[in-house]
């Protein structure tokens, strides 16, 4: 206990000042910036606030992303330029075209079941008593990890030889329905879609819960409106709800595709991505601190951002409009 | 008015509600049945686990502490010889501070942007908004660069080393980084929609910028501050990426969601250890999420409904 003491006492202690250093520095900051007065005060209160965010941003976001956009063209220790020979790579490289048709499934896939599940959920739950306790379970895989997550579903996924006992779930049902089970992680490509179910499962919540809240948002007169002229069940659903929800079905399968593109936890824990699993996210870390070929790795990191590129455009635009309105 | 409460619902008029109940249900269970797997998992003994499937061990229990025993102060195996303790107070050290320092940082640039008028506040908006979509794997090499070499401009140093790497500065400081555009657009979205005769009122009163920040915007925001702050608590502590390009895989500063992650990988950690070391490290996460469940649905729908 003694030693445990002396080991982690000392991380608390300088963590704790630490964070009260930051906040007398900034407190101290304010008193003086506070006195000035005059012309001058308006240009000191914008360096204050919003200095520390735009050096931030600058140093951890905008340069460093244009410094991997040049390292793409670079040999692996970004010394040298070498063209278009990690893009080259990547168009002839066998494995490379492995991890393209991965990551365009996850994409497709996953956002799909994501947003179609957590709607049925939604428009069902709005439908019956006590939801918030169905509610809440169904979206607590949301706070798990992604490496919990994957090994709460390593254990589902287990797998003995057929003549033993089976302890994983998914091989045990198998069993039941008389038909063999299999070694899941190694059966392609039955195992990439082994591991979106992952994915879906700690997401459908978010989608859910959104949408649910959009779906209590329908205006009820229009409800009314469309059941006295005898619109009900699925016919309401697609003529009146679905319209009136789509805005936010369609941010949920936005966050769904960039959330599938940057999947790494699940692919790196399940399987290393290995047996075809392969990703984007996973090969550009792989690359860049395994191989430790900082070209390659940056040249994947810009694909991942040029495939993110059209949902940024969408995302302004709407934003504009948005803006527009108020 | 209860009648017209539940005529209200479109759902209502979409399905009848014993189907609804069923199918609800029936997914919940799914659900859950994985994650309850693993828990009664975690109480079996290394050999029950392989003997025996968890949901026949319910039958006839035969569950003790002594998997968590081990794994949180070590079980003399290799892959875990001092337990995962120091990870885990690794995972709080390094939580805190990359909780607290984005929001702050966060919340002030929101004011400034929402409240103080000035030239390209409008550009800059968009940028930073812009920026929250970007993969946060386009900046790790570079920044990992400067961190431990500092920035050249050809032989020029114009930016010292900062000799953070494998420390928990070094860590503190891109999750900061990375947080900045969501956290600024979410809490810009709840300070702009502040009253402003509010402003106005104590503007003409004489109040600075810094009064009103501290004495007026901090006090009103605080739930949109709360609901931001869970968010990123629950994103750092789950992370993995970050921690394991940042911080060294060592006892000393590795968090315990990558220690986690290092043991399904390593020969000879056994089931006994995945099941009780994955659940100490949900735990956490798990009781943030269900006490704390409405700010963090409050910050969900105000990232996305709009």
């Amino acid at each position: 206990m003694s030693e445990f003491l002396s080991e982690n006492l000392p991380k608390f202690s300088s963590v704790l000042s630490v964070i009260a250093a930051f906040f007398i520095i900034l407190g101290l900051i304010f008193a003086i910036a506070g006195r000035a007065n005059g012309k001058k005060a308006r240009p000191i209160a914008l360096t204050i606030f919003l200095g520390p965010a735009l050096v931030l941003l600058l140093a951890g976001l905008v340069i460093p992303g244009v410094r991997t956009i040049l390292f793409s063209f670079m040999n692996p220790d970004s010394n040298e330029f070498i063209g278009l020979g990690n893009y080259q790579w990547m168009l002839e490289d066998p494995n490379v075209k492995t991890i393209m048709i991965n990551t365009i499934l996850w994409i497709l896939v996953v956002p799909l079941f994501t947003a179609a599940l957590g709607l049925l959920l939604a428009v069902m739950l709005d439908r019956i008593k006590h939801e918030s306790i169905p509610k809440a379970l169904l979206f607590m895989p949301m706070a798990i990890s992604f490496v919990g997550a994957s090994i709460i579903f390593k254990f589902v996924y287990e797998f003995n030889e057929p003549d033993q006992v089976q302890i994983g779930l998914l091989s045990a049902i198998v069993k039941f329905f008389g038909m063999t089970p299999s070694d899941w992680m190694l059966s392609k490509p039955l195992n990439t879609f082994l591991l979106m179910i992952i994915y879906v499962w700690t997401q459908m919540g978010f989608g859910m819960v959104i949408l649910s809240a959009a779906i209590k948002g329908v205006p009820a007169d229009i409800v009314e409106a469309s059941a006295l002229d005898g619109a009900y069940g699925w016919r309401l659903f697609r003529n009146i709800t679905f319209p009136m929800v789509k805005g936010t079905f369609i941010v949920v399968l936005a966050t769904g595709v960039v959330g599938a593109l940057k999947v790494f936890d699940i692919v790196r824990t399940m399987t290393g991505g290995n047996f075809s699993t392969n990703v984007l996210a996973n090969e550009m870390y792989s690359q860049t601190f395994v191989q430790f070929d900082q070209g390659k790795g940056s040249a994947l990191a810009v694909i991942l951002f040029l495939l993110v590129t059209p949902i940024l455009i969408y995302n302004i635009q709407s934003l504009r409009k948005e803006r527009a309105h108020n | 008015m209860s009648k017209k409460i539940a005529e209200h619902n479109p759902g209502r008029k979409i399905f009848s509600s014993k189907i609804a109940t069923v199918v609800v249900w029936a997914i919940t269970i799914i659900w859950t049945v994985p994650t309850l797997g693993l828990f009664v998992t975690s109480f079996k003994s290394d050999k029950d686990i392989l003997g025996e499937a968890w949901w026949n061990s319910l039958l006839n229990p035969n569950f003790s502490f002594a998997n968590y025993k081990g794994v949180f102060l070590g079980d003399g195996t290799e892959s875990l010889s001092s337990g995962v303790l120091p990870y885990f107070i690794n995972s709080i050290v390094i939580t805190l501070p990359a909780t607290i320092f984005p929001i702050v940082v966060a919340t002030m640039a929101a004011y400034a942007l929402a409240w103080i008028r000035f030239r390209g506040s409008n550009f800059l908006f968009f940028s930073i908004f812009a920026l929250q979509i970007v993969p946060l794997q386009m900046s790790l090499v570079p920044l990992l660069l400067l961190f431990t070499g500092g920035a050249h401009i050809g032989s020029v140093q114009i930016f010292p080393a900062l000799g953070i790497a494998g420390d928990f500065a070094g860590i503190w400081l891109p999750h900061t980084m990375f947080a900045l555009p969501l956290a600024i657009y979410l809490l810009h979205n709840f300070i702009a929609g502040l009253p402003r005769d509010l402003m106005e009122a104590a503007h003409v009163d004489g109040a600075n910028h810094f009064t009103v920040f501290r004495r007026i915007v901090l006090p009103l925001s605080i739930p949109g501050i709360a609901s931001i702050a869970i968010f990123q608590f629950l994103w750092v502590w789950n992370d993995l990426l970050v921690a394991l390009t940042f911080a060294s895989g060592t006892e000393e500063v590795a968090p315990i969601n990558s220690k986690l992650a290092s043991l399904v990988g390593q020969y000879g950690s056994g089931y006994t250890q995945l099941s009780a070391g994955a659940f100490i490290t949900i735990a956490i996460p798990l009781i943030v999420f269900f006490s704390l469940q409405r700010y963090f649905v409050r910050g969900l729908l105000a990232g996305s409904v709009k």
